[in-house]
């Protein structure tokens, strides 16, 4: 056998200690991406080969925190992709006005900012009552920031600007309370979203739901572990029930892409059939 | 040596530069191509259909874990970060900007550097920021063929200069000079 790259050798054990001492498993996440996280946070931290850090993840504690924190992307946005939550309005909510009551899983919820946007928008169609969001993420840290809600007074300017081009009914400005740094997000959005901790590659089948977001959390997967969590997803939906993942991730290699139907390919929102 | 692929990363003044490059690319070209264009966020690729309408090589979009193959020209998508894998796959991201760019060029070139390494070219275009320089230095590291367009010929001098202060590269040329260099390149391969 060929010798492999060391820096590709200490990162495979890097993520099995992480899996066998925090029980996160990152060991079928795409190599590229990983490397770049870890040898960003080796910069960061001033050590010259992830072997130093090795030792720092099993025994300093804030410091696996950190790394913890940098294999999670957070990025995210109110009303990312405005054509999607339009296509949700136009598309999505006359299925979902059929039911008496409707769950909605969102798996990888990361800072919780499209949890309410969904909120606002089943909020404007009158379905919020009747309906129970289960916000989920493993990364404990962004999970906390979500319930509270409070986002930083310099994103609203784009997150209006996304609220409206996703066909907003109302003004932005009636779904928070702003000051000069911080927007609050009123509380009443919150009252059907439960936030909970789960992990997509550790954890089993969440709970039987109309429709699951996932959106930008299945790129990071290695096509093995994809299959794996496309298979929790379909366990997790009724039958009729909607799939909805980010803008660039698709079906096409999923073993079970002939389960659903397109019910808008360019937005990748796809309807488990019967 | 033959080549595994080209990387090309351009920002403003990208297309008119891309254009001057592209289309005299023969079909049967054999080094795949891809490439970051900063693109505004909410950029609907449409550009990208109106490039493959010019170019005989097919231009599309790099989808994730699609395999990277000749006949292709990949542009990265708005909002979303490009790598490559080992396997000679494409990887997509969301993280944070990096040189204030999502898509960045040292986020695809350093990847890429990684994966082929010495059957790389990377190429820097115009452009008036100093994303590149480190992915390029990176792919010259690597033993791969740098080049950058000359920053007088460019219409935003400032990411060819930054890439030639930061990495000896092999080549400085026009925009005329990185076609023919890259066809009479497609022949040898």
């Amino acid at each position: 056998m060929a010798a492999r790259d060391s820096t590709e050798i200490e990162i495979d054990l890097l993520l099995e200690a992480i899996y066998q001492k925090y029980g996160y498993d990152f060991r079928q996440y795409s190599d590229a991406h990983i490397k770049r996280r870890i040898m960003n946070r080796m910069v960061l931290s001033g050590y010259n080969t992830v072997s130093e850090m090795q030792f720092q993840l099993l025994h300093n504690k804030s410091f696996a925190n950190d790394l913890l924190h940098d294999l999670s992307i957070t990025v995210t946005e109110m009303f990312r992709d405005p054509g999607f939550y339009r296509s949700i309005r136009e598309k999505i909510i006359p299925i979902l006005k059929t039911y008496p009551f409707i769950k909605i899983w969102h798996a990888g919820c990361s800072t919780g900012e499209e949890a309410y946007s969904m909120a606002i928008l089943l909020t404007e169609e009158g379905l919020m009552e009747r309906t129970t969001i289960y916000a989920t993420d493993f990364n404990q840290r962004a999970l906390d920031d979500a319930k509270q809600g409070i986002f930083s007074n310099t994103l609203i300017k784009e997150y209006t600007t996304n609220y409206q081009a996703a066909g907003g009914r109302s003004a932005f400005s009636d779904y928070y309370i702003a000051d000069d740094n911080m927007a609050i997000m009123n509380q009443n959005l919150k009252k059907n979203i439960v936030w909970a901790n789960h992990n997509l590659v550790t954890d089993s089948v969440f709970a039987e739901v109309h429709m699951i977001l996932c959106r930008n959390v299945l790129i990071y997967f290695k096509r093995e572990l994809q299959n794996k969590v496309h298979k929790m997803f379909y366990e997790s939906l009724i039958n009729g029930g909607v799939l909805c993942l980010g803008s660039k991730e698709g079906m096409y290699f999923s073993e079970l892409k002939d389960a659903y139907q397109d019910l808008d390919p360019r937005q990748k929102i796809f309807k488990k059939k019967y | 040596m033959g080549y595994g692929a080209i990387v090309i990363g351009v920002s403003s003044g990208g297309l008119n530069a891309l254009m001057k490059i592209l289309p005299s690319l023969p079909e049967n070209y054999p080094i795949p191509i891809v490439i970051v264009q900063h693109v505004s966020p909410r950029s609907d690729g449409y550009w990208i259909e109106s490039m493959n309408r010019t170019c005989r090589l097919n231009v599309k979009e790099a989808d994730e874990k699609e395999k990277i193959e000749r006949g292709n020209i990949y542009m990265a998508s708005a909002n979303y970060h490009l790598l490559v894998e080992k396997d000679k796959t494409f990887s997509l991201s969301t993280e944070a900007k990096v040189n204030f760019a999502r898509p960045s060029i040292d986020v695809l070139f350093e990847s890429a550097a990684e994966a082929y390494g010495e059957e790389l070219i990377g190429l820097i275009l115009t452009g008036s920021n100093s994303d590149g320089a480190l992915g390029l230095r990176k792919i010259k590291e690597e033993g791969g063929l740098t080049i950058v367009q000359d920053p007088e010929t460019a219409e935003s001098p400032s990411m060819p200069a930054y890439a030639i202060s930061t990495t000896s590269v092999d080549h400085i040329f026009s925009l005329e000079e990185i076609a023919n260099f890259l066809q009479t390149l497609g022949e040898g391969n």
